[in-house]
């Protein structure tokens, strides 16, 4: 059975139609990466998929209907990585992660034990042992974005959303995260869906690849299929080189004015 | 998991630190203590004391006071102090409360209307009533419905609009209905000019000397709102994290929202029914607390409860001995030496905890 499965899912914001007819499944373990230029839904596809936004059609989670789900059954099930997670200054990297624990505690419960082992065991994965008291205004853009996956684990869903996760990161702190995320995947069998833009990062952590564009589903296959300099090319109006490298692919822009002298 | 059975003891919540909640408590009964003794007439704290013995029936204890002093201390000063703590404590609650619903540093307790209702009520009370119907007992009701009904119209405001499930929404139907109230309050006491010396001086807020009535009238609100909020209050943490974030983690955004905010809110209209606009404290205390603490808000709604209680004691105190026998609106000692106070704050913590 899949993790998610989507059958024609529709999204309309505003009386614009964001996401058109989209099936798809992402199967148990599996990391998808989401693709595609600006605008084309991804964002909004992931915020139908944790229930955030109205949709048509049906988005099951291990064949349960995500609209017969209470909220925090499906939090319970899912957890999100945002594209731009709120961090108030003030909370301890401990509080914040104890946050992840709400779907397990009852609206008027406080966390016990099992919620703080979880968080710690969170904070251990992400090599934040020590932090747990320290105010998230203190913390790094690279320390920030592992409180928030460390939020994320502590949630202990079993599918993880991810969106643009390392969008302010360098490109060392870019690669950490996705290789910490890579090795929760195989340690806890999570299964990731990311909307990425760096197709060449996506090409080397992604199991397969969704291609979106205008809110449709382009092209749906493993990274040697999608990223191929005519499908990139039509879809993001960009002059590529795709380029293997090793048994993964790179995807280099290509300069298409001429220098000027 | 070893490192996890180790680790979890270091990662906690703080919530209400044991040395906290002691000096919060005790500035509370010091100001309380303040409260009950401060007056025009002495009573000496050896006659408080053996009075309440008395009356608490201890054995051996008997007044050494008149029956006078009596009166005084049991229908004058003591619901008078626990009045101003009873609006003190729901001001600072309910102004702790909407900062963290709203994510607004800036929202006050009378942020969706509640004051311009109740203002409206109020005025409509001592201008229209017939002679025999005014004063002490009408003029809280009439605040109260005025309140209450600005509250439910920014409610009906804000879900018409097609956002409304944006907190932003709602505050601008405050500010609507707020406007639109102040305009009607003012057009009827400009038609009716000879209750402003009455409106004005309500409106600038005092705790009223009027025995047990008022303490009656706001306790059930009072009491309601602060265990419906303080219950909730490992929520208003998650909610600061925004209503989509707070979403995902399994908190049905709306509904604990309407829940906090009617709380806040219907404590709130009590509790400027019988004593007036009362500026300050709903923004004053939390943030003072929150400057030398530094705490998430399940420790900071509860510890806004117990020193809102003790601010509003001590600034009433001020408020009837300064000039006695003249009184100064409360309102005016609240601000007056609240925002030197917070100036103070400010300084001695910048780039501290906050």
């Amino acid at each position: 059975m899949s993790a998610i499965e989507l059958r024609g899912v529709s999204v309309q914001l505003g009386g614009r139609t964001v996401v058109d007819r989209i099936d798809a499944a992402v199967a148990d373990g599996e990391w998808l990466a989401l693709i595609g230029p600006n605008g084309a839904g991804k964002t909004t596809l992931l915020r139908a998929i944790c229930g955030l936004v109205p949709f048509a059609g049906s988005i099951s989670l291990g064949g349960r209907s995500i609209a017969q789900l209470r909220r925090v059954e499906l939090a319970r099930l899912i957890a999100v990585v945002p594209q731009e997670p709120s961090t108030p200054p003030w909370m301890t990297a401990g509080e914040y992660v104890l946050l992840g624990r709400t779907p397990h505690l009852g609206p008027l419960a406080k966390e016990g034990r099992r919620d703080r082992e979880a968080a710690a065991r969170a904070l251990a994965r992400l090599d934040l042992l020590g932090y747990e008291e320290r105010r998230l205004g203190t913390l790094s853009g690279g320390e920030k974005q592992r409180v928030v996956v460390a939020r994320a684990l502590a949630q202990e869903a079993r599918i993880v959303l991810l969106d643009e996760p390392t969008a302010a990161l360098d490109i060392g702190h870019q690669q950490q995260a996705f290789d910490l995320l890579d090795l929760l995947r195989a340690e806890s069998g999570l299964t990731l869906v990311a909307a990425m833009h760096d197709l060449t990062l996506a090409a080397q952590y992604a199991d397969r690849m969704v291609l979106l564009d205008a809110g449709r589903v382009a092209a749906d296959g493993v990274p040697h299929d999608v990223l191929t300099e005519a499908l990139i090319g039509s879809h993001f109006g960009a002059s590529i080189d795709v380029v293997p490298v090793g048994d993964r692919l790179a995807v280099i822009p290509r300069r298409v004015t001429s220098r000027t002298p | 998991m070893t490192v996890a059975a180790e680790q979890a003891s270091a990662v906690r919540a703080r919530g209400l630190t044991p040395v906290w909640a002691c000096s919060a408590v005790a500035f509370l009964l010091v100001s309380l203590a303040i409260g009950v003794l401060a007056g025009p007439i002495d009573l000496g704290v050896g006659g408080v004391l053996e009075s309440a013995g008395a009356r608490l029936h201890i054995p051996g204890m008997t007044t050494s006071l008149s029956s006078t002093e009596e009166a005084i201390l049991w229908e004058i000063r003591v619901p008078r102090v626990i009045l101003a703590a009873l609006v003190g404590a729901m001001l600072a609650l309910a102004g702790a409360t909407y900062q963290g619903v709203f994510r607004n540093p800036l929202a006050d307790p009378y942020l969706l209307g509640v004051a311009a209702g109740a203002g409206l009520g109020a005025t409509i009370a001592i201008a229209y009533l017939p002679e025999g119907l005014r004063g002490q007992r009408s003029l809280p009701v009439a605040a109260f419905v005025g309140g209450a009904v600005a509250v439910m119209l920014t409610y009906a405001v804000g879900r018409s609009a097609r956002r409304e499930r944006d907190a932003a929404t709602l505050v601008l139907a405050g500010v609507t209905v707020a406007a639109f109230f102040t305009a009607w309050q003012t057009f009827v006491q400009q038609q009716n000019s000879e209750t402003l010396q009455q409106v004005y001086s309500w409106i600038l807020g005092n705790i009223p000397s009027t025995g047990w009535s008022d303490v009656v009238l706001i306790l059930p609100y009072v009491a309601v709102a602060t265990v419906v909020i303080l219950a909730l209050r490992r929520v208003v943490d998650v909610l600061s994290l925004g209503d989509d974030e707070a979403a995902t983690l399994g908190v049905d955004v709306r509904r604990v929202r309407l829940a906090l905010v009617v709380a806040a809110t219907l404590g709130t209209a009590a509790a400027v029914a019988v004593s007036g606009l009362i500026g300050f404290v709903g923004i004053i205390v939390p943030h003072a607390i929150r400057l030398l603490t530094g705490v998430g808000y399940r420790a900071l709604l509860p510890l806004s409860v117990i020193i809102g209680a003790g601010f509003l004691v001590l600034a009433d105190v001020v408020a009837r001995t300064a000039l006695s026998p003249a009184e100064i609106p409360l309102g005016v000692v609240t601000a007056f030496f609240g925002a030197p106070f917070f100036a103070l704050v400010l300084r001695t913590t910048r780039g501290g905890a906050a």
